[in-house]
Parts: C-alpha cells; sequence; structure tokens
C-alpha cells in the first residue's frame, strides 16, 4: 500500500508537520469566518501559489486528488443556480476547493511516519483516562498489515466467483466469506500476539 | 485483551478492503461505495464499542495520509468538505449498530438490517446533516436536496445487504459473531 506522499520534493516537505497541521487548522477556520466571496477568492489563490512552488508535477497531483469532487461541485452548482443564489454557491466551493486543496498538499508533503508522531502526541494526554498508546499503535500496524492481506483475499474470492459464474461480475456476495475469513485471521493474531506474551 | 486488539485491526482492515476490490459492485451495475457497508458492518459483526473503534483506527489511518477510502482518496482533505460530517458521523454510526445489534432478540439478519438502519443510516444522517447546513452554510431544505438524497437510496441498499452479510456470516461461523458473544 503506498501513502498519499508526493514523491516530488518540495520545500513543503522540510516544514515540521506539527507546524503545517496548525497552519491548515488556522486557515481554514480564517476560511470559514463569515464574509463574501473575496476570502474565499484569496484562499483559492494562496493555495494555487503553494502547488506552483511544488512544480507542474506536484500541482498537476494536486489537480487529481480534486476530480473525486466534481458530482459535489455539480450538485451545488446546480441547486444555487436553480435557488438563485450564484454568489453563494461560487464562495462555498471556492472555500471548499481552497480547504480542501491546502489539507492534501499537507498530506502530500508529510511522510506517514511524521503524521504517527504527530498523533502519538496527541495521544498522550489520554493515557491518564486508561489509554494504551503501545495498544493503539499495534492496532494501526496490524490494520495497515493486513489490508493488503484481505484485499489480496477478497480479489481471490472474485475470482473464484467468476470462474464459476463467468457472465457476472462478484458481487456482494464476497463480502461474507471475505469477513469470515477476517475473524478467523483476527483469532490467529490473538493467539500469537498471547504467545509472544500479550499486550 | 489481545482478541479485541486483533479483532479491531482486522476490521479495520475490512473495511478498507471492502473500498478497494475492484468489481464490486451491485447485481444491477451499479458501483456502490462499499465503505458505509464496511462501517454498518463493523457495529453488526463487532458490536457497539469495538465497532466504533474499529471506524476510529480507520478514521485515523485514512487522516495520517493512507489512501483508504474508496476510490483511493485519504489524507487531511476529506475531512474538511462540508459533506465531511458522514466521516465524522461513522463511529457513532458503528456504536448505535452496534447497540442494536447486542440486544436484538430475533432473527439476526433482521436485527442487522434494523441496527444497520438505526446506526448507519439515523444516527450517521443525525450527524451529517447537521453538519452540512453549519459547514456549508445551508438552510434544512437545501441540505436534504445536496447532503442527504444522493446518499439515501445507496445507503438504503447498503442497510439490507449489511443484515444479509451478517446473516451468513453468523451461519457460517455459528456461535462465532464478536457482537453477539456478550
Amino acid at each position: 500500500m503506498i501513502a498519499l506522499t508526493s514523491p516530488v520534493d518540495t520545500p513543503f516537505h522540510r516544514i515540521p508537520a506539527g507546524a503545517k497541521l496548525a497552519f491548515l487548522c488556522l486557515f481554514t477556520t480564517a476560511l470559514y469566518l463569515p464574509g463574501g466571496i473575496a476570502w474565499p477568492l484569496a484562499g483559492i489563490g494562496f493555495v494555487a501559489t503553494l502547488y506552483a512552488v511544488g512544480g507542474p508535477v506536484f500541482a498537476r497531483a494536486g489537480l487529481a486528488a480534486l476530480r473525486p469532487l466534481w458530482p459535489f461541485v455539480l450538485l451545488v452548482g446546480l441547486y444555487h443556480l436553480w435557488a438563485g443564489k450564484s454568489a453563494e454557491g461560487a464562495a462555498l466551493l471556492l472555500r471548499v476547493g481552497a480547504v480542501l486543496g491546502l489539507a492534501n498538499l499537507v498530506t502530500m508533503t508529510t511522510r506517514l511516519d511524521r503524521m504517527m508522531a504527530v498523533l502519538r502526541g496527541l495521544l498522550r494526554p489520554f493515557r491518564r483516562f486508561g489509554l494504551n498508546p503501545r495498544a493503539v499503535e499495534l492496532a494501526m500496524a496490524l490494520a495497515i498489515r493486513f489490508t493488503p492481506v484481505l484485499i489480496l483475499k477478497g480479489r481471490l474470492l472474485a475470482e473464484a466467483w467468476r470462474a464459476r459464474s463467468p457472465h457476472r461480475r462478484a458481487s456482494w456476495r464476497i463480502a461474507a466469506p471475505l469477513a469470515a475469513l477476517a475473524l478467523d485471521d483476527a483469532d490467529h493474531v490473538a493467539e500469537a500476539l498471547r504467545a509472544r506474551g500479550g499486550l | 485483551m489481545e482478541r479485541n486488539l486483533a479483532l479491531v485491526a482486522m476490521m479495520t482492515a475490512f473495511v478498507a478492503a471492502l473500498g478497494q476490490i475492484p468489481g464490486f459492485t451491485l447485481a444491477s451495475g451499479i458501483p456502490i461505495s462499499a465503505q458505509s457497508l464496511g462501517i454498518m458492518l463493523c457495529g453488526t459483526i463487532l458490536g457497539a464499542r469495538r465497532g466504533a473503534l474499529a471506524v476510529l483506527l480507520f478514521l485515523a489511518l485514512v487522516a495520517l495520509g493512507l489512501p483508504l477510502l474508496s476510490g483511493g482518496r485519504g489524507g487531511l482533505g476529506v475531512f474538511t468538505t462540508p459533506w465531511a460530517g458522514f466521516l465524522f458521523g461513522f463511529p457513532l454510526a458503528a456504536y448505535v449498530t452496534g447497540l442494536v445489534m447486542e440486544r436484538w432478540p430475533g432473527n439476526l439478519t433482521r436485527g442487522a438490517i434494523v441496527a444497520a438502519l438505526a446506526g448507519g443510516i439515523g444516527a450517521l444522517y443525525l450527524i451529517a446533516v447537521p453538519f452540512y447546513m453549519v459547514a456549508a452554510p445551508a438552510g434544512p431544505g437545501e441540505a436534504l436536496l445536496t447532503a442527504m438524497a444522493p446518499f439515501m437510496p445507496g445507503d438504503l441498499i447498503k442497510a439490507v445487504l449489511a443484515g444479509l452479510i451478517t446473516g451468513a456470516l453468523a451461519r457460517a461461523r455459528p456461535g462465532r459473531l464478536p457482537s453477539r458473544q456478550g
């Protein structure tokens, strides 16, 4: 599994993760303050400039990350045109674009281990409420490790399905056997953890 | 403890895998984003507490930058749109689904459908729609049209599927459905 970090090296890669996240929070709050279209316009200009600094390949990857949003853009656009509130609609879409763009930029320029370190720091205060940080990290590692395993098992189930019924694609029916395999794996993992001395 | 941790981690991986397996479509050819189906299944399979934990773990991995949402989406960006209320509502959705599932007295398939309707739709929209109204900002009518109506048909289908899948799982592994083991 490949994280969403961009392989293109940008100056933003060298900014500490905590600083980037804090700035993202400030930026998001600022854009959601009441006001006309001027703020969202400035915001999107700012984010576009940041992407331009990263270079053309980086900027294209940033644009591609916005693509799944188009049905919503269409929906919101049509609604606001129909309701005769095109200015509000434009402000909303610009704001979504700017905040989403900056948030994606933070993800694209921050490695997974740096993000994990931030999360570890955020979880630390919860230790006094009985949260075991080691258990959280182990659960994360297990989930990351077993996602590709279950994807592979799902593909095999889908292939077997196709082999039995050549004209149909695997349907939701493979979900139940896949869940059964996941439950079995969980039992094996629990046993292995206990065998190694437990948590 | 080890078993709970393994179940939570494995269910997180299961939700992620559901969103990635290609060709996971309905008989009619409509692609279903299996994500909210996965959230419902977290509740019906694991029960309230562990189900909600599995969903929280899933969201944490997405926020850290893993492309686990359907279509390979992920990262912090997905939490910033006005529709992010659906993501923020996922843990409660799994929790409520699990609560109903743990207490349902009769048929497991029917119980899982009712649980998925209560949690995966009732509780989820209770968070997602008001979130949209504040974040957009939008009035109730607009929120119903642009944040609720587009997802409702798919979610109704998914609630029924969640029930059928849970029922099939209970038959395949009798007596081992964690949500019913107490």
